[in-house]
């Protein structure tokens, strides 16, 4: 057997990785072949474990090696000892079954007179401790919680916290030891005991605060602030001290649980106040570890309720922060400042040309916070500038920044326009610089714009061409060229010269199907590209004079009728067929009406709102639109749709259609085919109507009937709203089975125009139970429109309890105003 | 402010040291090295220490649900190693940096004048110096000399078994 130290020395003496595998394979299998044999010798089997934890840090296997371990656990040696726990800790962990051979090792060496040996099963049980070890451990960490020796009581403050963490039941079994911890004068302890105590608290809190943790430590709080008030001010210490502070990270911890307890008592935050106004001025900032306290002390001003002096004083540090040359203290500053916008916004104005400047920093670290904050401080009065400073980086950008910029600043441009034209070059720079990354969202919100701005239609018609000339590699901007050419190439035309980097530039027909030629044959032309050009060059045939244009055209549709898209073939077939009908040909491949103002559409906007539940809306919705289909003499809309291209589910298409525009843009380019303009006339025709016979009725039964058989089998579930607030609603839908509890969480947009962006939700389920929250399916939601997230809740240890308990926070962005985030807590009704 | 994992990582992108605080599986952990290594190395010199990283999903069986999924890395080289921590993106980045100084300073002492061979070399000692530093992913030990004074009296504790055993072996073939 060759020692540890040879093992390793051969491993790095390996010129190759093939060499370096066969090194670890024959060391391997020699370790396996040696643990065969059975040896007595603890010797011998420590250096084998020593080798096998090797291994494990090389990234091999060692599962072969873990019974060994724990067989060095039960020598009676304190070198067998420490290497077969810190084996364990390394090579085990909670979901391993021969963790419960552990237990008994662990209760043995608790009660051991050495405190080294206590030390290491306290350590082992506090970083690997599976649920069943801490029912069966507690006891004893209970016990030695209350010891006179301060190495073993701290060891045993971090360990309950974990034990509490694994069995929250066990808690009440802490709480006396903890409070005693607290007015420990080691320190050692004390930051132990403050770290147990904080993490008490939170997940108290995380539960709703139904156990009183919180008001149960609210009493030290005079303690804590005298403890902190002499660290704060002692002189040089030298057992604790780094770069002349005081034990800064005891400091830290007092912050930390200071705020844990003043948040939402006004009381507690008045004991705080002063002494946090003495550490935020009195604490050198010229280290990281000062700025660390001042950091740690600012989370605390903005979180509890400290008066307004204070707060000025915290914003005041963070700007400071901001204006720091340590890259480090930078980012902290532009990350904390994004959470004080909403509060304090033109505290945070004041420091915009800085912010913008990290826009341009090297490190994508603080340029993503620099951009995250940037969106939060677009306004009415500065959107100009903003916008500008943000459509430059954006040309800059990181890729991975691109697609939320140009989401972001078409909210933005949206929202703060001064005036059309600039909303217009704005979207245009957009799509030029980002088009590669443009949400579906975007461009039919784009080409809602276009098209109803008549005086603009000319000029965007030419500014796109101009750019599709030039790039024709991001689908974004082709798919809106090619959108708006077909709609506005008479214009473009009649528009006559343009001038494109400073030279005036003539339009000609052949021009115009060159272009759209070489998009078709390019390798950029994506299938959705391919749909929306070959619908375009149709309606081109009757806004071209040329014959011979006109006739490349046809050629151009009859070579995509053997396309192997399927949609492609069709369109290019049913186009080509269209030639035949010059009569129709003309009225079918007219403009697409503006989009209307969409409460108009939506006659039912208002019983929407009204019915709280969210489920008969739905219901309510579906049906209407089953009264139209009707309307519509049996007339199957659905395949219709499908041929559109567009990939939405069949019930959001129904709700857009009877929601408004956007269906009329997503859809447009197919919308010329008699058939399906047939049908969306029949829909714009006949949705109000149609609908407001029964809207205006408000029948109970009606709703009733539609709830009983309207929809698929999951909406019979109970259906419970959660949250409804700026027009926005979540219900939450629960599935039991033998497995747990499957939950939909519906948001709904209840508002007719206002688009509801980052929306999201995020839970958390008493620790008895476990949670799985898939992200949602859509974060950006106009109106009407609804997004899904789901949720399982399956129980830790035996059944669900039979109402599911849970605290949601609920976040959103609706346009025009600030994000939101709300704590919701809910409780399922019988 | 409490510490998910720790990796000392060489330039090469070799790992020196991993530990884990929070239960992860052997696949997740391979994948967090991979992706930590690959952004960590790609950092230039006088960027900041932090960077955030998406990737850590899997909720801690009975922990309260992970409400962030975001997680931050604080690295810092020195010399030839990256320490590499992760903590949750509401943590204190500042004082973690300062926890693993914080270690890093502790091994100087202990190895005196540590360099990357110490610790590949004598890796158990490593991880022995940060099981007195960190518990459960928390700092639970403040003042630098406590800590290397339960270090040194464990060492202590192994070699008086080992010169026993020396003393006994010779008793037996009856030397002593």
């Amino acid at each position: 057997m060759s020692s540890l130290k040879q093992f390793i020395r051969n491993v790095r003496a390996s010129k190759t990785i093939a060499d370096e595998r066969a090194v670890v394979q024959k060391e391997s299998a020699a370790i396996r072949a040696s643990f065969r044999e059975e040896s007595g010798d603890s010797n011998v089997r420590r250096n084998n474990v020593a080798k096998l934890l090797y291994l494990f840090t090389l990234g091999e296997r060692t599962h072969f090696g873990q019974i060994e371990c724990l067989k060095l656990l039960a020598s009676p040696r304190f070198a067998d000892k420490r290497l077969g726990y810190l084996g364990t800790m390394l090579l085990l962990d909670e979901n391993q079954e021969v963790l419960t051979l552990v237990t008994n090792s662990l209760k043995n060496d608790l009660n051991h007179s050495n405190q080294y040996v206590v030390g290491l099963a306290l350590c082992t049980l506090g970083n690997i401790a599976s649920v069943e070890m801490s029912r069966d451990l507690f006891l004893e960490v209970e016990k030695l919680l209350g010891t006179s020796n301060p190495y073993i009581r701290r060891k045993a403050a971090l360990c309950a916290m974990r034990i509490c963490r694994k069995v929250p039941d066990l808690q009440e079994h802490f709480t006396e030891g903890a409070k005693a911890l607290l007015n420990d004068r080691n320190h050692g302890v004390l930051l132990c005991g403050l770290t147990f105590v904080t993490s008490m608290c939170e997940a108290d809190e995380a539960e709703g605060g139904e156990e009183g943790i919180v008001e149960i430590f609210r009493p030290v709080v005079p303690n804590l602030v005298k403890t902190l008030k002499s660290l704060a001010t002692s002189g040089y210490a030298p057992e604790h001290d780094v770069t002349g502070i005081t034990d800064p990270f005891l400091q830290a911890k007092i912050l930390q649980l200071l705020r844990v307890l003043g948040r939402n008592d006004s009381a507690t935050s008045e004991q705080i106040n002063d002494i946090l106004a003495q550490v935020a001025t009195n604490t050198d900032s010229s280290k990281n570890v000062g700025n660390s306290i001042l950091y740690e002390a600012v989370l605390t001003i903005l979180d509890i309720e400290a008066d307004s002096g204070l707060r000025v004083l915290g914003v005041n540090i963070l700007g400071k922060f901001l204006a720091n040359k340590d890259n480090n203290i930078r980012y902290v500053a532009l990350n904390t400042l994004t959470k004080v916008v909403a509060v304090e916004p033109n505290a945070v104005q004041r420091h915009r040309n800085t912010i913008l400047d990290c826009l341009r920093d090297p490190d994508i670290s603080i340029r993503r916070r620099a951009l995250d904050l940037s969106f939060t401080l677009v306004n009415a009065q500065n959107a100009s500038l903003l916008v500008r400073e943000l459509l430059a980086f954006l040309e800059v950008a990181d890729n991975e920044f691109k697609a939320t910029m140009a989401s972001q600043i078409s909210i933005a441009a949206d929202k703060f326009a001064p005036n059309r034209q600039w909303h217009v070059d704005t979207m245009l720079r957009v799509f030029k610089l980002a088009g590669a990354y443009i949400k579906e969202q975007i461009l039919s919100s784009f080409v809602r714009l276009i098209a109803t701005n008549p005086d603009q239609q000319t000029y965007c018609v030419q500014k796109l061409y101009a750019s599709l000339k030039e790039d024709i590699t991001q689908e974004g901007l082709t798919l809106a060229g090619a959108w708006v050419i077909g709609e506005y190439g008479d214009a473009l035309l009649r528009g006559g010269e343009y001038e494109e980097s400073g030279v005036m530039q003539r339009v000609t027909e052949s021009e115009i199907v060159d272009l759209f030629t070489t998009i078709l044959n390019s390798a950029y032309s994506s299938q959705i590209a391919s749909e929306y050009i070959i619908t375009s060059a149709m309606k081109l045939t009757t806004r071209l004079q040329d014959p011979r244009q006109i006739e490349r055209i046809r050629r151009l549709l009859q070579e995509r009728t053997t396309d192997l898209s399927v949609e492609i073939q069709q369109r290019a077939v049913e186009y080509g067929n269209l030639f035949n009908y010059d009569q129709v040909r003309q009225g079918v491949l007219e403009r697409m009406p503006a989009p209307e103002i969409r409460e108009e559409q939506r006659p039912f906007g208002e019983t929407a709102k009204k019915t709280s539940k969210h489920r008969k809306l739905k219901a309510d919705q579906q049906t209407k639109a089953d009264d139209l289909l009707d309307l519509m003499g049996g007339e199957a809309p659905e395949p219709a749709i499908h041929t559109n291209g567009t990939s939405q589910a069949n019930a959001d298409l129904l709700a857009d259609l009877l929601g408004g525009s956007s269906a009329a843009t997503t859809t447009a380019p197919s919308q010329s085919r008699p058939a399906a303009q047939d049908i969306m006339d029949l829909f714009g025709g006949n949705s109000s109507g149609a609908a407001q016979p029964s809207s205006a009725q408000p029948s109970l039964n009606l709703n009733n009937l539609l709830g009983g058989n309207g929809g698929d089998s999951t909406s019979k579930a109970p259906t419970h709203q959660a949250y409804s607030k700026n027009e926005i609603s979540l219900s939450l839908q629960v599935q039991r089975s033998a497995a747990g509890a499957q939950i939909t969480a519906r948001f709904t947009n209840n508002s007719n125009f206002s688009r509801f962006s980052a929306v999201g939700l995020q839970a958390a389920v008493p620790k008895s139970q476990k949670l799985q929250l898939a992200p949602i399916n859509k974060s950006e939601l106009d109106g009407g429109e609804e997004g899904i997230q789901q949720m399982r809740i399956a129980a830790a240890t035996g059944s669900l309890p039979s109402k599911l308990r849970l605290r949601l926070k609920v976040s959103y962005t609706k346009e025009g105003g600030a994000p939101v985030t709300e704590q919701v807590d809910w409780t399922e009704p019988a | 402010m409490a510490i998910d994992y720790l990796i000392l990582l060489s330039r090469q992108g070799k790992v020196r040291l991993a530990k884990w605080f929070k239960t992860m599986s052997p696949k997740e952990k391979g994948k967090i090295v991979k992706d930590v290594s690959q952004l960590v190395l790609s950092r230039r010199t006088r960027m900041c220490n932090f960077l955030e990283y998406k990737g850590l999903n899997s909720s801690y069986p009975g922990f309260p649900v992970d409400l962030y999924t975001d997680t931050k890395i604080v690295y810092r080289r020195y010399a030839s190693l990256f320490f590499i921590a992760s903590c949750a993106s509401t943590d204190n980045e500042l004082i973690t940096l300062e926890i693993v100084h914080r270690y890093v300073e502790q091994m100087d002492k202990y190895y005196g004048n540590v360099c990357e061979l110490d610790i590949i070399f004598n890796f158990q000692k490593a991880y022995f110096i940060l099981d007195e530093l960190l518990l459960a992913g928390e700092l639970q030990e403040s003042s630098k000399k406590n800590v290397l004074r339960c270090i040194s009296q464990q060492d202590s504790l192994e070699d008086m078994e080992t010169s026993d055993e020396i003393v006994k072996r010779l008793d037996a073939m009856g030397l002593a």
